[in-house]
């Protein structure tokens, strides 16, 4: 097996050993994304500087025989949308194409003190505004399964990265599916945290209300080690939870004997691909096999969720995506006053789906229409939150779809933004509701694409999906996925 | 519900966006379709139950009035498009 195919806790076992170098590591996935990344084009910048820096750091470290941290030396690779100190931070937009941060999001800085290896920026929908990477200012990334559709989105360059053997794992950002969703489609794990498990401090926003930083991993000790690292109250943002942040990896426990897990029956109607559903059902008849109990339950507002994300994200996009006007950062476009200036930047800048966005939001805002819309989506977002607090009363997890088909081909939604935003339905409902989802594989269609479930945890109980997840993992490889 | 020519032009403006003139019918029809698309809102019941603006509980976050090192102003004019003796600069905001 090569290097590059494998986790990152067994490339921290090879370090640790000596059998390998984190410079040959490097070296190793360097080379490899020579070979790919003209036709995946995960990366929209690559840092080998920085890289190579930090191997041979971790290579002097093992020298003098220290004990080095889980993530030490091993490659990654960061969603461009998460702010990287003297590294180009581009949220895929010409808007932002030579903005440099002067800080680091936290969640980077406390990823950067376990010392990895970060490889480079990865591509993603404008903003993180997409279900499929294709929404990006500067180029399309493939999906490594099939090069002729799509990754997903917005994470697709993280989720590509990772699948394609281009870093071992990434970070990624999930508003309303953008971690679980490419992770799906690429046929990795992914996990979006509880609403505020992580510092959003300077992960650039789209939607504040509901975006999380979470990890994009080959399997579920990975995810649990990513996700140690990365969580933790942060005072530089207020929404972070002062919540205890457990050892993660101590869910890594193959059990789920008398474990209540619900299926949601509004997640498995028409629109679901037969193949999904059947793949997703033989996943919880593995769990049933394990021990663990099944029951069908109901989520009886989810046929709302998609109105209702529709409405918020564009709305708090619509807001803080009022900063790019071309004073602070950013490329200008001169015009013959302020506002005409900004008005010309904006327009000649942002992508087509990021202004349609902020049209929607603006629209939903202002004066006349805001109890209609926002007020009313608000409203209904209590409804669906107490949807699953009433279902999390007779189960501990809730396993379903992570999106309704797998990988559909390059150009397929992209004329049609209201087709596309039903890829969410299964995903936004945690994400209004601040709840943590893990994405990971179960199988395959018959052409060759990866399908994937999520399990719903409780808010703040991504335990008990690590451990779900590390189950259901084990069996599964035991069969050959 | 339908959206008016005026509705586009004030929200573009709110939006700081131009939209020609010629694109006006475009983006009308765009709006209108959204606006069918989440149309299925308004069935529910929603008088008696309260918004949801944070998933999780939030509250104020209080701290000491205390100075604490941020940002230099080299690094924070780092990005600009355009500056001058330490400012933004942009086009002339007063008239004469």
């Amino acid at each position: 097996m090569n290097l590059y195919e494998k986790t990152a806790h067994e490339l921290h076992e090879l370090l640790t050993k000596k059998e390998i170098s984190a410079v040959e590591l490097t070296e190793n996935i360097f080379s490899r994304i020579d070979e790919k990344e003209s036709e995946i084009g995960a990366y929209i910048t690559l840092t080998r500087d920085v890289a190579e820096k930090s191997a041979r750091s971790v290579d002097e470290k093992i020298s003098r025989g220290e004990k080095i941290l889980p993530l030490e030396g091993i490659p990654c690779a960061i969603k461009d949308n998460i702010c990287t100190k003297g590294i180009k931070t581009t949220c895929a937009s010409k808007i932002l194409a030579n903005f440099v941060p002067p800080y680091d999001a936290t969640a980077y800085k406390k990823l950067s003190a376990q010392n990895p290896v970060v490889l480079g920026k990865t591509n993603l929908d404008e903003f993180a505004m997409g279900g499929s990477t294709e929404n990006s200012g500067f180029h399309v990334t493939k999906n490594p399964h099939d090069t002729t559709r799509v990754p997903g989105g917005s994470s697709g360059g993280s989720a590509a990265a990772v699948a394609s053997g281009e870093a071992i794992f990434s970070l990624g950002s999930d508003t309303g599916g953008s971690i679980r969703q490419p992770a799906s489609f690429c046929g990795v794990v992914g996990l979006k945290p509880t609403y505020g498990r992580v510092s959003r401090y300077g992960l650039v926003a789209y939607a504040s209300s509901l975006d999380q930083i979470g990890p994009i991993t080959r399997d579920v000790t990975d995810c649990a080690n990513v996700l140690n690292a990365i969580a933790g109250h942060d005072e530089m943002d207020s929404t972070s939870t002062p919540a205890n942040v457990p050892d993660f990896t101590k869910s890594l426990v193959a059990d789920v004997k008398g474990l209540k897990i619900g299926l949601p029956k509004e997640y498995f109607v028409k629109g679901i691909d037969a193949e999904v559903e059947k793949s997703v059902r033989d996943a919880a008849k593995v769990f049933e096999n394990l021990g663990a109990e099944i029951f069908e339950i109901s989520l009886p507002h989810t046929e709302f969720a998609i109105s209702t994300y529709y409405l918020i994200a564009p709305a708090e996009a619509a807001t803080n995506l009022e900063r790019y006007d071309g004073v602070s950062y950013g490329e200008r476009i001169d015009g013959a006053d302020v506002v005409d200036m900004m008005k010309n930047t904006r327009s000649k800048l942002f992508g087509e789906e990021v202004k349609r966005r902020i049209m929607i939001g603006n629209y939903a805002l202002s004066a006349g229409y805001y109890d209609a819309y926002y007020l009313k989506a608000l409203k209904v977002r209590t409804l669906i939150q107490k949807d699953f607090v009433d279902a999390f009363k007779n189960v501990d997890v809730i396993l379903a779809p992570t999106a309704p088909t797998a990988a559909f081909k390059i150009g397929e939604m992209i004329s049609n933004p209201l087709k596309m935003y039903l890829q969410d339905v299964f995903t936004v409902p945690l994400n209004l509701a601040g709840l943590p989802g893990i994405s990971l594989p179960c199988g395959w269609t018959k052409n060759n694409l990866p399908i994937g479930f999520q399990l719903i945890g409780k808010a703040l109980d991504e335990e008990t999906i690590l451990r779900a997840a590390f189950t259901y993992e084990l069996q599964a490889s035991s069969f050959k996925l | 519900m339908k959206v008016t020519e005026n509705d586009v032009k004030v929200v573009a403006s709110l939006s700081r966006l131009n939209i020609r003139d010629d694109e006006i019918s475009d983006v009308i029809a765009q709006l209108d379709k959204f606006l069918t698309y989440v149309e299925n809102l308004q069935a529910i019941d929603t008088e008696k139950i309260e918004p949801t603006t944070y998933p999780l509980p939030m509250q104020n976050i209080f701290r000491a009035d205390e100075v604490k090192p941020s940002l230099n102003r080299e690094l924070a004019l780092s990005n600009a498009p355009l500056q001058e003796d330490g400012y933004f600069k942009v086009p002339r905001v007063l008239e004469e």
